[in-house]
């Protein structure tokens, strides 16, 4: 199977831009403004600065000494990407998008949301820019995070319910790029993961390598060597294409991405894409996706609303192919454990997207010697989830 | 296949048919670039890639001459294949001139809401791709119909069938081509090589927004181009205020296939406006809407609609 020789934003054989020709002229020309301002010192000077001085960065590379000694194996160090303002590593990738779509005279940012964190991040950049935005949602996500769509709008943003497919993730974005066919001229659409058409993948994961940037130089300063392993969750995959691509290069390190089993992938109730899905075309690019034998795409299912998404960025499907990185399914039962496990141990509550990432370094840290680091994104903080983690402890929350 | 006899002589049959075509359209032609090729000898040497499929009857009158064509859309299995089966034998006594089937895809990124929950009504009743492939061949076969018919798809489902078995079974089935919205310029070489080699046509797109790249997408189309007469998703439009005759204009510089135009189009009036401007016009929603509201009661309804507006397109012959 050949891909065409004029596409454009391969990784391996996945990713190009299989999206309507009306988006064609758009992406293209994302494409030329990208490639012009990520080596222009202004735009690259204003981006660190508001990445310092607005939202916060560096993050911390944490020791989580407790954790640690408790399960008695490698040194586990936490990058808190949680501590970001609005709470995820998303504003990464919308400082840096927002400030793209500037330079390129947008005036209207429009964004998909999961759990709602990439849509409170882009309405938060937008009230700063002085830009519109709306935001899709899936109709069942705005009830499943109705904290987050009150957040959207008191920032400022219009949020609109999806109703259509599943009322999910997957069906946002579809809404999203069928909003973006519709009014091109003065609207940029702010893609929150490392997926979707060329150049998406490319500019979300540049964005998001500050993760892995930071994390390489702070555990060579605390460690004075390489981790063993980095370890973060993947839905679309924007943290973990973050936290890993800075140690692309470091063979020895272990590249670890956790995908959401849900109720196992030996089930239907999931939404582990690497491990249960197949090679399809979706959403602009060619990679993993779950799916049945006639290629529609099959309904997903995780706790978290962040992983509930049926592929994965082609980067992603390129490292698993080429074995760099590795792709483990952790159930609902595993991220809740840790979610609670985390919060108890070191007094930090994880997005329950992170807490799948921390359940598979509960599993891998007592395997490695003590002389061993791994590090563990923490993609975002939990307070959204905790009404949800209640219920499903059984307990329901009334305000 | 069981039958492998049957198959080769529904080639036969549609090598002939497409090598009378092609004698039609150059016998009487008036000196374009292509005209002073040999009628039919791409094909004689390798049948299965016959070098004009069936689309281009659709925009060719008796005597040679190019005619405006009226092409409806409707989605296969919706609400049922049954329907579907009696829609297109009834769009085509309507005079269709070409028939676009929609094959179900669970998210249609380039549909609004009529087609998408066309798409839903179709996959809820179990539609496969093979079930759109064996209707195809009733059709063709019990129902002979001749008219070109095209599948109008998402990639994915090409993809995960396989890029040469569908395009195998497409030519065996009678198809003539495929239109798949989310296939741009770029990445077509991924498609049109397979479905090519079987003799199917991969339907070019062209939109508002290709001004420069128009050159270079209409210079290898074939079958017919799909110009998309607006900005947005497919559904009905009260005006279009697109430059359409502008955009035809700059297909025309580069090349004499025919163009249709699609989206947006559901009265009689818009169509003949539309084909004046172009070769042909498209419409999707409009029927479908039919379909939706009347469900299996639908074909009269739509046979007189299809009517109406094929009658408007014909009328600028």
């Amino acid at each position: 199977m050949t891909n065409s020789p004029n596409s454009k934003g391969r990784f391996g054989i996945h990713g190009g831009q299989y999206i309507p020709e009306t988006l064609m002229g758009a992406v293209n020309e994302l494409e030329e403004a990208y490639d012009h301002y990520k080596n222009d010192p202004d735009f690259l000077a204003e981006l660190d600065d508001l990445e310092k001085k607005y939202a916060g960065r560096p993050s911390l590379l944490y020791y989580a000494e407790n954790m640690t000694k408790d399960l008695g194996g490698a040194k586990i160090y936490l990058k808190r990407e949680d501590l970001n303002h609005t709470g995820a590593h998303k504003i990464n990738n919308v400082l840096g998008q927002a400030l793209l779509a500037k330079r390129m005279g947008k005036t209207r940012l429009i964004a998909e949301t999961g759990a709602g964190q990439h849509g409170v991040a882009t309405a938060t950049v937008a009230a700063l820019f002085g830009m519109e935005c709306v935001v899709y949602m899936g109709q069942v996500d705005m009830e499943r995070q109705a904290l987050n769509v009150y957040r959207m709008r008191l920032l400022g943003a219009e949020v609109r319910g999806v109703t259509s497919g599943t009322g999910t993730l997957k069906d946002a974005v579809s809404e999203t790029f069928r909003e973006w066919t519709r009014r091109i001229a003065d609207t940029h659409y702010c893609l929150g993961s490392c997926m979707g058409p060329h150049p998406f993948p490319t500019v979300v994961r540049d964005f998001q390598a500050v993760i892995s940037k930071e994390a390489r130089e702070q555990i060579l300063e605390d460690e004075g060597k390489l981790p063993a392993a980095v370890i973060a969750c993947v839905g679309g995959g924007s943290n973990a294409i973050g936290s890993f691509y800075n140690f692309i290069g470091d063979e020895g390190v272990k590249l670890i991405g956790c995908e959401a089993a849900g109720r196992g992938i030996d089930t239907d109730r999931t939404a582990a894409t690497m491990n249960t899905g197949s090679l399809g075309i979706f959403h602009g690019m060619k990679s993993y996706f779950c799916q049945n034998e006639y290629g529609q795409i099959a309904p997903v299912y995780t706790i978290s609303a962040g992983l509930d998404y049926p592929g994965v960025g082609p980067e992603h499907a390129a490292l698993k192919d080429s074995g760099r990185a590795q792709y483990v399914a952790i159930t609902d039962d595993e991220a809740v454990d840790a979610f609670e496990y985390l919060s108890r141990t070191e007094g930090v509550i994880p997005a329950i997207e992170s807490a799948h990432a921390v359940a598979y370094a509960m599993k891998l840290a007592p395997t490695l010697p003590k002389d061993q680091s791994i590090i563990v994104t923490l993609s975002g903080r939990g307070d959204k989830d905790v009404a949800a983690i209640a219920r499903y402890r059984g307990e329901d929350l009334h305000d | 296949m069981t039958d492998n006899n049957v198959d080769q002589k529904y080639f036969d049959d549609a090598y002939t048919r497409a090598a009378a075509t092609e004698a039609r359209l150059f016998a009487d032609n008036d000196g374009d670039a292509q005209g002073s090729r040999p009628a039919g000898d791409a094909a004689k040497s390798q049948p299965f890639a016959l070098h004009r499929s069936r689309i281009a009857t659709a925009f060719t009158a008796p005597d040679g001459s190019r005619r405006k064509a009226f092409v409806p859309f409707v989605t296969v299995g919706d609400p049922s294949i049954a329907l579907t089966e009696k829609l297109v034998p009834a769009m085509v006594d309507a005079g269709a001139d070409l028939i676009e089937l929609g094959v179900p895809f669970s998210d249609p990124t380039a549909e609004g809401p009529v087609i998408q929950e066309a798409s839903n009504r179709a996959l809820s009743a179990g539609t496969t791709t093979d079930d759109a492939f064996a209707l195809v061949e009733r059709l063709r076969g019990e129902h002979r119909i001749e008219t070109p018919m095209v599948f109008m798809t998402y990639s994915n489902v090409l993809y995960s069938y396989g890029l040469e078995r569908f395009a195998r079974r497409a030519a065996e089935v009678g198809l003539d081509g495929v239109i798949l919205p989310d296939v741009p310029h770029e990445e077509k070489p991924e498609f049109d090589e397979p479905l090519a080699a079987a003799g199917l046509d991969l339907v070019s797109l062209i939109a508002p927004t290709s001004h420069e790249r128009i050159r270079s997408i209409a210079s290898d189309a074939k079958g017919f181009i799909y110009c998309v007469s607006s900005l947005g998703v497919t559904g009905v439009r009260k005006e279009i205020t697109t430059d359409v005759a502008g955009m035809v204009r700059e297909v025309r510089a580069a090349t004499d296939v025919p163009v249709a135009i699609g989206f947006g189009i559901s009265t009689p009036e818009q169509a003949a406006k539309m084909a004046g401007d172009s070769d042909g016009a498209i419409v999707g929603s409009a029927i479908v809407r039919l379909v939706g509201k009347y469900g299996e009661d639908a074909v009269p309804y739509v046979a007189d609609y299809v009517r109406s507006m094929a009658d408007a397109v014909h009328a600028l012959n």
